[in-house]
């Protein structure tokens, strides 16, 4: 047995390259998916709650409850939409979706606030989207305390009593991300997602192609090793994949101008070692596989979800089940979201992501060695 | 003609559920991932480490540092005393949030000035750290309140009392906000479409790919009756799904159905008449799985994060808004969130169920037109 030969596979990266260039419509998609997603998505997709659309049932019709309401609406969160007269109209103004929010003011509103006593004021909120609802809850409470210390402050200057300032004030300071842009948050980590799904399908079929079709045959006859034939078909994909992060890299500067703050070779480093991990991960379940249908299912499966969903890149992981925890530890986008993240926004070095950036590359060094040792059994 | 659809069906189903392999993958695994997703997609923000920076230590400061506390919202992970630490803190994500509060806090406070209380938040997740301010803000708010009622009473002594609004807050279809009742019908939708656009697609797609389509083109089949026979039983595989789905999503996670599982059935089929029809046109442009595979993705990516499921639609830019009114999954999500969460029928959700019928007809009659050029 001769020992690895670069030769060979370099070989094997050729006729790789050469499929790739052929199929012009694929390699069009490779390249032009992750922009599109991109610019798409930097753009359309946000947390942030905005004018929340709100029906109000104003049952006292003085002038304290539409100071209330003109509270609401003059807060950039919330919008009136309507008023409704009825508890059908409430009813139906939010089974529909057309508010978001009811605010009910109850007929006694005024008097009690005169007479010194608590007034309650009903705010119903289509809970189904629970992340918009916590918020709106929010804001809400917020909008009401301030008209509660404002109706406070205007009584005792009324009563001749000196005035005085607001108590407490709140002055935040965002940090890393100071006007707490959500792009700033979304590019990174939907860059790590991309990169992710994109490179795991492009080589999930690779193997599983040459099965269908007949050729693996062919190539068994060659002289070709098992780990000749894994780098070669490998490295085609790499230089695509690379050649999308720079792009995202160039997009993400130009076009959204998320703050780069650490070093940009640190960034190029850790994508290269992410990537080599998940190309051998498709390269892996192309050779379990051995079916194209079987293998894209499986790739979908274990990239486009788990990276969307247990990645951090939406959800924080700190909120979720423990077990679930656990199991996300087994997601390399975790990682890699993270470290994007930390490196884009926070400008931190590998003495503090030495961690993380250590287990993408036992994932990488893992997936590349189980792609092999698959490999060669089939070969045999 | 019956009989030569029953052959064409007979043999997608033991293509497709003869490799126990796909069997695993096309019934076994929407479960796992629903369970997994299910735990793990939260949006609750509770117990928020901070690290409390009090220069003051009076008993204003201590105060406010103990209603946060007592919120349940933050929970003091470190008492820091340097600016340095507290950086640290925040580069680490040891903390999300620094509570900094300067020497004569309290005093302001009792002298009646306006005491300035700094928070310090990581904006790495801006979705985290909006909700956590907006906690924060409350919390303040409602103690400055309680500063202002305590001077107002002294003040005007025991004859007058300040009256103030009191918010009671209910959320309707979801009472206790759980993100899970919110995610689980919209994970229905979005697995069913994914089964149904990428076996359709790549089905047709291996026929020509491995050479079995000129076999099939010699049969006395149809162009209408190939295109049944290879929709209907992934139209199948898709509904057991979805009653697999639902019937975990009820019984292990506790999702409300409210609404009428008929209504929820029927809305399925329309819907899958437009997943199909995207199936087979995208098998028709395609001569690679390969190829067929990367244009379902490049279909199915935009379709879930453009439909709702994680990104409310009504924060999208206006223009983003109308390309959403495309997207059969958007519509999809209304139906499914509206039918278990709030429980509502026909007479509320028949404008997504129009819609989605036409895009169905329109999609199948083109896919249709197409296959049959392509064939001949």
């Amino acid at each position: 047995m001769k020992s690895f030969s670069v030769r060979r596979a370099w070989a094997v990266s050729r006729k790789e390259f050469l499929h790739i260039r052929r199929d012009a419509r694929s390699l069009g998609m490779a390249v032009a998916i992750p922009m599109l997603m991109l610019v798409l998505f930097g753009y359309a997709l946000t947390l942030d709650v905005d004018n929340v659309p709100v029906v109000v049932w104003d049952q006292s019709g003085t002038r304290l409850s539409r100071e209330l309401v003109a509270r609401f609406d003059g807060s950039r969160y919330f919008s009136v939409v309507g008023y409704a007269r009825t508890y059908a109209e409430v009813e139906h103004a939010v089974d529909s979706g057309r508010a978001l929010v009811a605010l009910v003011v109850p007929r006694d509103f005024a008097q009690l606030v005169e007479s010194g006593r608590p007034a309650p004021a009903q705010m119903i909120v289509d809970g189904s989207d629970s992340n918009t609802a916590t918020i709106a809850m929010g804001y809400a409470d917020v909008v009401a305390l301030a008209f509660s210390q404002n109706i406070a402050v205007r009584e005792m200057e009324k009563s001749g009593m000196p005035a005085f300032a607001p108590p407490v004030d709140v002055r935040p300071r965002v940090w890393f991300n100071d006007d707490m842009e959500s792009r700033n948050y979304i590019v990174p980590g939907l860059t790590a997602v991309i990169m992710m799904v994109i490179s795991a399908l492009l080589t999930s079929l690779t193997v599983a192609r040459e099965w269908e079709r007949g050729t693996m045959e062919q190539l068994i006859s060659t002289p070709v090793k098992g780990p000749e034939l894994v780098l070669g078909k490998l490295l085609p994909y790499f230089a695509i994949g690379m050649f999308d992060m720079l792009l995202a890299v160039l997009m993400g500067k130009f076009l959204f101008h998320v703050p780069l703050r650490g070093s940009t070779v640190l960034l190029f480093a850790i994508a290269a070692v992410f990537l080599v991990g998940i190309l051998s991960m498709g390269i892996l379940v192309s050779i379990v596989m051995k079916s194209q249908l079987l293998a894209s299912q499986m790739a979908m499966v274990l990239t486009f979800l788990p990276s969307f969903l247990l990645s951090g890149f939406v959800y924080p992981i700190a909120n979720m089940a423990k077990p679930v925890q656990w199991i996300s530890y087994l997601v390399p986008a975790r990682y890699f979201v993270a470290l994007m993240r930390a490196i884009y926004l926070k400008g931190t070095g590998l003495e503090m992501l030495a961690g993380q950036a250590g287990l993408l590359v036992a994932f990488g060094a893992v997936m590349l060695v189980l792609a092999n040792g698959k490999f060669k059994k089939k070969l045999a | 003609m019956f009989q030569r659809i029953r052959e064409m069906l007979v043999k997608e189903f033991i293509q497709v559920l003869r490799d126990p392999r796909m069997r695993f993958v096309v019934f076994l695994m929407p479960v796992v991932q629903l369970v997994v997703f299910g735990y793990a997609v939260s949006t609750d923000v509770r117990d928020v480490a901070t690290a409390v920076y009090d220069l003051d230590n009076s008993v204003a400061s201590r105060e406010v540092v103990a209603r946060f506390v007592k919120s349940g919202y933050f929970q003091v992970a470190e008492y820091v005393v340097t600016d340095d630490r507290a950086r640290e803190l925040l580069d680490r994500s040891a903390v999300r949030v620094v509570i900094r509060m300067d020497k004569g806090f309290g005093d302001d406070v009792l002298r009646g000035r306006t005491a300035a209380l700094q928070l310090l938040l990581d904006g790495t997740d801006s979705n985290t750290a909006g909700i956590a301010l907006g906690y924060a803000a409350k919390i303040t708010q409602q103690y400055s309140k309680d500063v202002l009622l305590k001077r107002f009473r002294r003040l005007a002594g025991a004859a007058r009392e300040q009256g103030w609004v009191e918010l009671e807050s209910r959320a309707w279809f979801n009472e206790n906000l759980e993100s899970r009742n919110f995610f689980v019908p919209g994970i229905i939708a979005m697995l069913v479409m994914l089964a149904t656009l990428l076996l359709t697609s790549m089905a047709v797609v291996r026929e020509k790919e491995i050479g079995t389509m000129e076999q099939v083109m010699a049969t006395p089949i149809t162009p209408g009756e190939f295109i049944l026979g290879k929709t209907i039983p992934f139209a199948c595989i898709a509904f057991t799904d979805v009653v697999i789905i639902t019937v975990v999503g009820v019984f292990w996670f506790g999702v409300p159905i409210r609404g009428s599982l008929l209504l929820l059935f029927g809305a399925t089929a329309v819907y899958l008449m437009t997943t199909l029809g995207i199936g087979l046109l995208i098998s028709t442009i395609s001569h690679t799985q390969q190829q067929a595979m990367m244009s379902t993705f490049f279909f199915y990516f935009p379709a879930i994060l453009l439909s709702g499921f994680i990104f409310p639609v009504a924060n999208m830019p206006r223009v983003i808004q109308w390309l959403t009114w495309l997207n059969p999954l958007r519509h999809f999500l209304v139906i499914v969130r509206g039918i278990f969460l709030k429980g509502v029928g026909p007479e509320i959700l028949w404008p997504q169920l129009a819609i989605l019928a036409v895009m169905g007809v329109c999609l199948l009659w083109l896919a249709a037109a197409r296959f049959r050029k392509t064939l001949a």
